[in-house]
């Protein structure tokens, strides 16, 4: 089956590109609610809903 | 509008939607290019290159809806100057930008066995082909400026303008006589599709925009803590300066 190479390479780009997107995003949301916990408490209740501001120096 | 685009509203919210979103996402692509790479039936024509489909269309759908969403927030930006409009924004760019390009690999994927070459300059791929470029030209920009909230207006502008080739990509099948096929699913008529390959092609559609969906938002979630953090951080450097 000479289409073999093409369905798979588009198969394979399908999975990868979407998966590296959500991966980084993923790992940095958790790298941002650990670092806003370690240097704000009120982090805590932020990222649980309560309620923040976007930027301390506004 | 504006209680909902509150930051810690926004947090509350987004955080209770992306798992389902995550999940759904999954479930749906899974379905989708399962049935579409083993079930679903070859094309008389094309035989088993269709299958690309399942990857290429949702893939140009989100390519368009994703700039149509960075417009969106532009408009927001522009007008409401709201922050979160832009940090959405400047999260939006890089997803759309690496759809279009998944797009534009796919196509070529695509053309290579059944129109014998991996780039043509059809007006179908060379505008889609813009879009790419206008994602490109948008993440530069907002980046480009040392103060932030000119690079959001600059990019703002810059996202309005590349608007006008979005209609250009949906028409330039209709409009000039392209090697890529017309739209076979419009929202107005009946889809030139069998309904075999329709069903799988919905799925992993539905499936890849709830991905988008997901990444966004968990970006942009990401974006507001980091603006948190910066802002804490400065406001202590600033307390801790002399005088």
């Amino acid at each position: 089956m000479d289409l073999l190479p093409y369905i798979a390479a588009s198969y394979a780009l399908g999975i990868l590109i979407p998966g590296v997107f959500a991966v980084t995003a993923f790992l940095r949301v958790g790298a941002a609610r650990r670092r806003l916990a370690a240097i704000d408490p009120r982090a805590n209740r932020a990222s649980a809903g309560t309620r923040t501001r976007l930027g301390g120096s506004q | 509008m504006h209680r909902f685009a509150n930051p810690g509203q926004f947090l509350r919210l987004s955080g209770a939607l992306v798992p389902w979103l995550s999940a759904g996402a999954l479930v749906l692509i899974a379905i989708g290019l399962i049935w579409g790479l083993f079930f679903s039936p070859a094309d008389w024509q094309q035989g088993n290159a269709v299958r690309i489909m399942y990857i290429h269309v949702p893939a140009a759908w989100l390519a368009s809806a994703g700039y149509a969403g960075l417009a969106i927030c532009s408009v927001l930006s522009l007008i409401w100057r709201h922050p979160l409009a832009d940090l959405a924004a400047v999260e939006i760019g890089p997803v759309g930008a690496g759809f279009t390009a998944l797009c534009l690999a796919t196509g070529s994927l695509w053309g290579k066995p059944m129109w014998g070459a991996w780039w043509v300059w059809d007006a179908r791929l060379t505008s889609v082909l813009v879009l790419f470029f206008l994602y490109l030209g948008h993440i530069a920009l907002v980046r480009a400026f040392d103060d932030p909230v000119r690079g959001y207006r600059a990019g703002a502008i810059l996202a309005l303008v590349g608007v006008v080739d979005l209609p250009i990509i949906k028409f330039s099948v209709d409009w000039w006589n392209t090697l890529h096929q017309p739209d076979t699913i419009t929202l107005t008529g009946a889809p030139h599709m069998y309904i075999a390959m329709l069903w799988p092609l919905l799925f992993s559609t539905l499936g890849y925009t709830l991905a988008f969906a997901a990444i966004v938002l968990t970006r942009t979630r990401a974006a507001v803590m980091e603006r948190r953090i910066r802002g804490l951080l400065m406001a202590r450097a600033s307390a801790q300066e002399p005088g």
